[in-house]
C-alpha cells in the first residue's frame, strides 16, 4: 500500500466494489417498505376506477404475483437498466438519468460558494479571532446552522430576490430555451450554444438556489477552516515565513490555509450526503428540474417505482461522493497512503 | 509591572488573564464538584448561558401551553391559557400585519400568527424528543451489543450484520428516507404517525455507530479489566460500568439531535403538509406559495420559532460536552474564548467513531 497510481486504482476499484452490496441493500429496504406498506398502488393512481380496471392495472403491473416474484422481476430489471414505469407509463430510469446532471450542477454550484465564503469568511475569523470579524462571523454562521435550508430558500425567493431582480423559477426564463440541451447542465448547454444571454440567463437561475443549498454547510466550513487555522498559525514554519518578509495575506492563504485545508476537505465529503438530500426542497422552492425535484413529483404521484429509483441513485451518490472527498484528501495530504 | 519570568508558565499560550492559578482543591463529594463546576462553566460561558435560557423557557412554555388550560378549567372553572388569542378562532382582520394587537400578524382567516406558532411549540418539541429517545434505545442498544460482544462466534456475526446493515441505513441521505417513507407509510397510518416512524427508522443507525466507538474505547479500559480480575459479572460491568460511562457523550448528542430532528420534521412537514388541524411550523410555512407579495409575517413567525429552538438547543448542546467531558471542565471553566461546534450535519453520511 503506498501512494502510487496502481495503488489508487485498486483503490478505488475496491471502494467501488463494495457499493455493490449497499445499492443490493437499498433495494431490498426500499422494496420491502414500499410492497408492505401499500402492496397495491393502482387504487391511490386510479381513485375513481371500476374494479375492473384496477385488476387490469395490477395485472399489468404485475402487483397480484407473490412478493417474491415481483421482487426478482424488480431486480432483474434493475440490473439491465429497466428501473419500472410511472402510474403513466413513463419509464423511470431515462427520467432520472435526464434529470440527475441538472442536479449535479446545482450542488457543484453550491459547493462552489461553500468553498469560497466558507473558507475566506474562516480565513478571517482566525486572523481576528476573539475580535469583533471573528464574533460577526460566528453570528453568522450560527444563524446558518439553525436556519432550516426551506426557511433559507423561502427568505431568498421572497426577499432577496424581488430586490436583486433575480429568478427565482426553473433554470432558464423560458420553459425550453431556443437552443439544445444535450447535457442538461444549463450553464454548460448555454456556452455549447454559443449564447452569451443564455449563459447570463442560466447563471442568474442558479445563483439563488446554489445559495440556499450552501448555507446549512457554509458554518461547517467557516468553524472548520478557523479551528484548523488557529492550530497551523502559531507554528515554528509560520513564524520562519514571517521572518522571511512574506506579507501577511501570503503568509495566511498560501502557508497556513494550505495546510488547514486536509481537515476541511474531509468536511465536503460529510457534507455531500446533507447536500443532495436537500435538494429536493431546494429543487422544490425554486423549480429546479433536477432529481430533487423528480423525487417531490414521485411522492405526489404515488409513483413508487420512481422513488426506489431515487433512493438508489442518492445512495450511491453519497458513496461516490466520499470516494471522491477520500481521494481529495490524499491529493492535498502527501501523508495519506491509499487503503 | 513587570512581567515576572515566571519558571513555568501558568496560563496557556495565548490564554486571556484569568486571575491568580487555582490551588490543587481536593474535592469533598464528587456530585457537588460536579455541579459546582457545571454551573461555573454554563456562566462562563455566553453562548452556552443563552441557550440554556433559551431552552428552560421554550421547555417551560410548551408545557405551560398543555397543562394550564386544563388545570384552570378544573381548578376556576374557565380555562385560562397563556396564548393570547385562541389559534383556531378566525378574527374579523384577514392578512394584518405585524401590529400591537397581533405581534406576528395574522392569517388568511384572521388567525393570529403568533398563538398558531406558540400553540405548534409543544409538538414540535415532543416529536423532537420522542424521535431521538427511540433512536438512542434502538441505535444504543444494537450498539452496545455490537460493540460489547465482538467476541466469540455468535457475537462476532452479530456485530457484522448489525454493522452492514447500519452502512446500508447510512447510504441514505437521511432527509430523502424519511420523506420518501412519510409518503410512503402516510397510505396505511395516519400522517404524524407516519412522519415518527420515518423518522425513527432513519435515525437510529447514527447512535449505532457513536455508542459502537464508544464501547469500543470503554471496554479496554483499566477499570474494566480490573472489575473482571474482581470477580465482576459480564451484566453488572455492563450496566454499572459500560453504560454508566456512555450517559455523559449520548447526554451531550441527544441535546443537539433533538433540535436536528426538529429541523427534519419540520422539512418533511414542509414537504409533505400535515392535516390542516395539526399545528406544525413546517406545514405553516408550506402555504407560502399561496402568499401576496408582501405578506412576509406568515413565514417569518414559524420560521423565527424553529430558528430560536434549535439555537437555544445547539448552543446549550454543545456547552455541555466542554460541562461533562472532565478533561475540558476544568480548563474551560478558566477560558472565555468559547469554542461552540455545531454537530457536523445529522444527515451526514458517517458518524465520526
Amino acid at each position: 500500500m503506498g501512494r502510487s497510481l496502481t495503488d489508487l486504482a485498486f483503490f478505488i476499484g475496491w471502494r467501488l466494489l463494495q457499493l455493490v452490496p449497499v445499492v443490493l441493500g437499498v433495494v431490498i429496504l426500499m422494496f420491502l417498505f414500499t410492497h408492505l406498506a401499500v402492496s397495491d398502488p393502482c387504487a391511490s393512481w386510479y381513485p375513481h376506477a371500476r374494479k375492473a380496471v384496477l385488476d387490469e392495472c395490477a395485472q399489468y403491473y404485475g402487483f397480484n404475483q407473490p412478493l417474491l416474484t415481483q421482487f426478482g422481476r424488480y431486480i432483474v430489471g434493475v440490473a439491465a437498466g429497466n428501473w419500472g414505469t410511472d402510474s403513466n407509463g413513463q419509464a423511470v430510469f431515462p427520467a432520472i438519468v435526464q434529470s440527475l446532471p441538472d442536479t449535479v450542477e446545482l450542488v457543484l454550484a453550491s459547493l462552489l460558494v461553500m468553498i469560497v465564503f466558507g473558507i475566506a469568511l474562516g480565513v478571517i475569523a482566525a486572523q481576528f479571532s476573539g475580535r469583533w470579524p471573528d464574533h460577526l462571523v460566528r453570528v453568522f454562521y450560527l444563524s446558518g446552522w439553525a436556519a432550516p435550508t426551506y426557511l433559507v430558500g423561502i427568505l431568498l425567493a421572497i426577499f432577496v430576490a424581488p430586490a436583486l431582480g433575480l429568478p427565482t423559477g426553473g433554470a432558464f426564463s423560458e420553459q425550453t430555451p431556443p437552443f439544445p440541451q444535450p447535457t442538461h447542465i444549463s450553464v454548460v448547454d448555454a456556452i455549447l450554444a454559443g449564447s452569451p444571454s443564455g449563459v447570463l440567463d442560466a447563471v442568474s437561475h442558479l445563483i439563488l438556489p446554489a445559495i440556499s443549498l450552501a448555507f446549512l454547510n457554509l458554518g461547517i466550513i467557516t468553524r472548520m477552516t478557523r479551528s484548523s487555522m488557529l492550530e497551523v498559525l502559531p507554528l515554528d514554519f509560520i513564524k520562519s515565513a514571517r521572518m522571511k518578509g512574506i506579507g501577511e495575506t501570503a503568509v495566511l492563504y498560501r502557508h497556513a490555509l494550505r495546510n488547514s485545508l486536509i481537515t476541511t476537505t474531509t468536511i465536503l465529503g460529510f457534507t455531500a450526503s446533507g447536500l443532495l438530500a436537500s435538494t429536493v426542497v431546494v429543487e422544490e422552492i425554486f423549480r429546479w428540474p433536477g432529481i430533487g425535484d423528480y423525487s417531490f413529483n414521485a411522492i405526489l404521484d404515488n409513483n413508487f417505482s420512481g422513488l426506489i429509483g431515487v433512493t438508489i441513485v442518492f445512495a450511491i451518490a453519497v458513496v461516490i461522493a466520499n470516494l471522491v472527498a477520500d481521494i481529495l484528501y490524499g491529493v492535498i495530504d502527501p501523508r495519506v497512503e491509499w487503503r | 509591572m513587570a512581567g515576572p519570568a515566571a519558571p513555568l508558565p501558568v496560563e496557556p499560550a495565548g490564554g486571556r488573564a484569568a486571575g491568580p492559578p487555582r490551588p490543587f482543591v481536593v474535592p469533598r463529594s464528587h456530585a457537588s464538584d460536579v455541579l459546582f463546576e457545571s454551573l461555573r462553566t454554563l456562566s462562563a460561558n455566553l453562548l452556552t448561558l443563552a441557550g440554556f435560557v433559551i431552552t428552560v423557557i421554550l421547555v417551560a412554555t410548551a408545557v405551560l401551553v398543555e397543562v394550564l388550560p386544563p388545570i384552570t378549567h378544573t381548578l376556576l372553572g374557565h380555562s385560562w391559557s397563556i396564548l393570547p388569542y385562541s389559534p383556531s378562532t378566525i378574527g374579523p382582520g384577514l392578512n394584518e400585519a405585524p401590529s400591537a394587537q397581533h405581534w406576528f400578524g395574522t392569517d388568511e382567516l384572521g388567525r393570529d400568527v403568533l398563538s398558531r406558532v406558540v400553540a405548534a411549540l409543544p409538538l414540535d418539541l415532543t416529536i423532537g424528543i420522542v424521535i431521538t429517545g427511540l433512536s438512542i434505545l434502538i441505535g444504543a442498544g444494537l450498539g452496545l451489543i455490537a460493540g460489547f460482544w465482538e467476541e466469540g462466534r455468535v457475537g462476532r456475526s452479530a456485530s457484522a450484520v448489525i454493522l452492514r446493515v447500519t452502512d446500508i441505513f447510512l447510504a441514505f441521505p437521511t432527509l430523502v428516507l424519511a420523506i420518501a417513507l412519510t409518503a410512503i407509510f402516510g397510505h396505511s397510518v395516519d400522517p404524524l404517525t407516519a412522519i415518527v416512524i420515518a423518522l425513527t427508522v432513519t435515525w437510529w443507525p447514527y447512535y449505532v455507530r457513536i455508542v459502537r466507538g464508544e464501547v469500543l474505547v470503554i471496554k479496554h479500559q483499566g477499570y474494566i479489566h480490573a472489575g473482571r480480575i474482581a470477580g465482576l459479572s459480564e451484566g453488572r460491568i455492563l450496566v454499572r460500568h459500560v453504560l454508566r460511562n456512555l450517559l455523559e457523550p449520548l447526554t451531550v448528542y441527544a441535546t443537539l439531535d433533538v433540535g436536528t430532528v426538529i429541523v427534519t420534521f419540520s422539512t418533511v412537514a414542509f414537504v409533505i403538509p400535515l392535516p390542516s388541524t395539526i399545528l406544525e411550523w413546517g406545514t405553516m410555512v408550506s402555504n407560502y406559495q399561496s402568499l401576496l407579495p408582501g405578506e412576509w409575517w406568515l413565514v417569518m413567525g414559524p420560521g423565527l420559532a424553529i430558528f430560536v429552538t434549535v439555537l437555544g438547543l445547539s448552543l446549550l448542546g454543545d456547552g455541555l460536552r466542554d460541562v461533562l467531558d472532565p478533561r475540558t471542565r476544568r480548563a474551560f471553566a478558566k477560558e472565555t474564548e468559547s469554542s461552540f461546534a455545531p454537530r457536523p450535519s445529522a444527515s451526514s453520511g458517517e458518524a465520526s467513531e
